[in-house]
């Protein structure tokens, strides 16, 4: 019995020691322009940072930038200030963080969606073609009428890799298969219009598709609304989004952010951090497709037998998905 | 008349500060309201802005940018016009610049590129600003609706370059590749000996925006063309029939306008960004007529305007970064109060100030 006593407050001291050690890590996000609730890609992030906050106990700051100024700004108050790691969101703070990471050599930084080639940055990005590719073949194999559709935000390159992918998978699923593609707008607010979301996948279905995959933000959430009142699906992007209508999600394009941002905290933490560039692929769990209770009754077994045989084909390399940033090209 | 019945001091002086401190009581309600200390806030907010060198920096690195765009609206003003599209203008007044800066910056000095980028970019704006000016002119299509429409178009075709014919091949950016040390304007510390703003990137620019402002006021108190704008703006049936023709001055107005609200790429694009990117004029074209308003379209006013709007918001994000509650979003409700006391209930305190004013120096309201 003394012996188990003393074997609990061993455990309790070392724990006790864990924790002192982890309060020496003042983590931070710095968020892109969309803002820390954008229901998508930003909010991704702020999710990550809130389960490390939950599991850990340790608090972080965060910030919400309003101008592109404010980039640096950001980045170097939170190095000042003592805080390690500092997560950037989004690729619009690629300059930014090499020139600040410059600065502040013994500063930890981390960055989503671009690489920035410094001895103190761990730069992480997706392969956002291949889960596109995967939620392609689930698009192409749900639709009755051969059509599919695909509904982008702000038309950027890295839009136009979601599409590439979504592309190249319905087309390998279904011979012939119809893809129509459609970008919301050209400005930031093409991330947050979903009425005019809306919109565009009622002209798509009025076109015939049946399935539309959207990879638009905020956008995307009136997407995803006409394909429930239309009776037809919609496809989520980045967060799990089955459950935005039951039954009228077909799936998710998972992008796990919210896994790079905590990763980066938790390593921070348990004194693992590695520099470097993370490419996370269907390999490396990054990106996949979601099945929940929400979905199950949309995904036939050959469905996904079909998906699962993609995915494996693709982590094998014996399917080699087409990276639209990689030539600024789709060949589909 | 209500304008006559006040003291120039009263007018420019009291009137003003009135308003802003009905604006900041209003805001600090609002910081109340969801938990917070006014006090604190303001403390935070007038420390992070003006308190430190690099604070101090970075507040006037935005009113440059402010008072472009605030000039820019003031002038258009003086001719009766409101021109709205100081967004779309500075934005196609950044293609200007970067086209000079890609163009020169591997082979001159700084000092050789920048009259082409202020040429630049004062002939983008100002050609964006001739088509809504035409079609006002000649067909009395409005140019607040035109101007605003602009915008959008500018929004688009800027897109359109940067992502498909401007941007590095394989960037994830839409933007344009860094310009050399030929392209970019030294900062300001640079130059002057002793100052230091810290990182803030305030640049030359400042400078030029200032000698913008003394040509301001040259154009419209000191020339015929200005004696034109005027009257043009104050009874333009008047000015017809003093010979003054409204095309000609519809459209030199707002080219002129146009071209002031692109020269604020120059402190954006040469001066601190350094490369041509998207939507980097985020919202000072906006701000630019709040600027106007407030400053009386008057330069020093402008001047004065756009270093309390370089205070919010250089003191509005230090306030987000101390204060996790106040968000970015309350900084822009506090942005708007200070707009809509200073801009729209311009009026609210003015009858009760003259009434006030008459009361202790009846002789002087008399004599005015």
């Amino acid at each position: 019995m003394r012996k188990i006593a003393a074997l609990g407050i061993l455990m309790a001291g070392s724990i006790l020691s864990a924790s002192a050690f982890a309060e020496d890590i003042k983590p931070a996000v710095a968020y892109d322009l969309g803002g820390k609730f954008d229901k998508s890609f930003n909010e991704a992030a702020y999710t990550g940072a809130e389960q490390f906050k939950k599991e850990s106990g340790i608090d972080y700051q965060d910030f919400e930038i309003q101008n592109d100024s404010q980039r640096e700004q950001a980045l170097r108050r939170f190095a000042r200030n003592g805080m390690s790691p500092v997560v950037a969101i989004g690729f619009s703070y690629e300059n930014a963080l090499a020139k600040v990471a410059a600065e502040f050599p013994d500063t930890k930084f981390a960055i989503v969606d671009a690489v920035v080639d410094a001895p103190n940055v761990r730069s992480v990005v997706f392969k956002e073609h291949e889960g596109s590719y995967l939620v392609g073949t689930l698009a192409a194999l749900a639709s009755s009428s051969g059509k599919v559709g695909f509904v982008g935000g702000m038309d950027i390159p890295l839009i136009r890799k979601f599409a590439c992918g979504y592309k190249q998978g319905a087309l390998a699923a279904k011979e012939g298969a119809e893809v129509f593609e459609n970008m919301t707008g050209t400005t930031g607010a093409a991330w947050n219009d979903p009425v005019k979301g809306g919109e565009l996948a009622k002209s798509q279905f009025d076109r015939g598709a049946d399935v539309i995959y959207h990879a638009a933000g905020g956008t995307g959430i009136g997407v995803l609304q006409a394909a429930a009142d239309a009776g037809k699906l919609g496809i989520g992007v980045d967060s799990n989004q089955n459950g935005l209508h039951p039954g009228s999600v077909l799936t998710s394009m998972l992008k796990r952010v919210d896994v790079a941002v905590a990763t980066a905290f938790g390593d921070a933490k348990d004194d693992k951090w590695t520099s470097g560039v993370y490419v996370l692929g269907l390999k490396e769990g990054g990106v996949d497709w979601a099945l929940d209770d929400n979905n199950k009754a949309l995904v036939t077994e050959e469905m996904k037998a079909a998906v699962e045989k993609a995915k494996s084909d693709i982590i094998s390399g014996k399917v080699e998905v087409h990276d639209y940033m990689a030539d600024q090209n789709c060949p589909f | 008349m209500t304008r006559g019945a006040l003291p120039r001091w009263a007018d420019y002086g009291l009137m003003p500060a009135l308003n802003l401190a009905a604006a900041f009581l209003a805001s600090g309600l609002v910081v109340l309201f969801i938990g917070e200390n006014p006090v604190e806030a303001v403390k935070i907010l007038v420390w992070g802005s003006l308190g430190w060198n690099e604070g101090i920096g970075f507040t006037l690195f935005y009113a440059t940018n402010f008072i472009f765009t605030g000039l820019a609206v003031a002038v258009a003003f003086h001719a009766g016009l409101f021109n709205i599209g100081g967004e779309g203008q500075a934005y196609l007044g950044g293609l200007g610049v970067a086209l000079a800066c890609l163009a020169l910056d591997r082979y001159v000095p700084w000092w050789v590129t920048l009259p082409f980028a202020v040429l630049g970019a004062a002939a983008a704006g100002a050609a964006w600003a001739f088509v809504p000016a035409i079609l006002q002119a000649k067909r009395g299509s409005h140019v607040v609706i035109t101007t605003i429409m602009f915008n959008f178009i500018a929004a688009s075709l800027m897109v359109y370059l940067l992502v498909n014919v401007m941007a590095k091949a394989g960037s994830m950016q839409p933007e344009t590749r860094t310009f050399e040390p030929g392209g970019r304007l030294p900062f300001l510390q640079d130059v002057i000996p002793g100052a230091d703003f810290g990182t803030a990137p305030l640049n030359l620019s400042l400078i030029v925006a200032l000698m913008c402002c003394m040509a301001v006021w040259a154009l419209i108190w000191r020339t015929k063309l200005g004696y034109e704008i005027r009257t043009f703006g104050a009874n333009p049936v008047a000015a017809v029939y003093a010979g003054i023709s409204p095309v000609r001055i519809t459209v030199v107005t707002m080219m002129i306008s146009g071209g002031l609200a692109g020269m604020m790429a120059i402190n954006e694009i040469m001066g601190s960004q350094h490369r041509l990117l998207i939507e980097f004029v985020s919202g000072y074209g906006f701000v630019g007529i709040a600027v106007a308003l407030m400053g009386r379209a008057h330069p020093v006013g402008i001047i004065l305007a756009s270093i309390l709007f370089g205070m919010l918001y250089q003191g509005g994000a230090e306030l987000a970064f101390e204060k996790p509650a106040i968000t970015r979003d309350m900084i822009v409700v506090i942005q708007g109060l200070v707009i809509l006391f200073a801009g729209a209930l311009e009026h609210m305190f003015r009858p009760g100030l003259v009434r006030l004013l008459a009361a202790f120096r009846p002789t002087a309201a008399q004599a005015a």
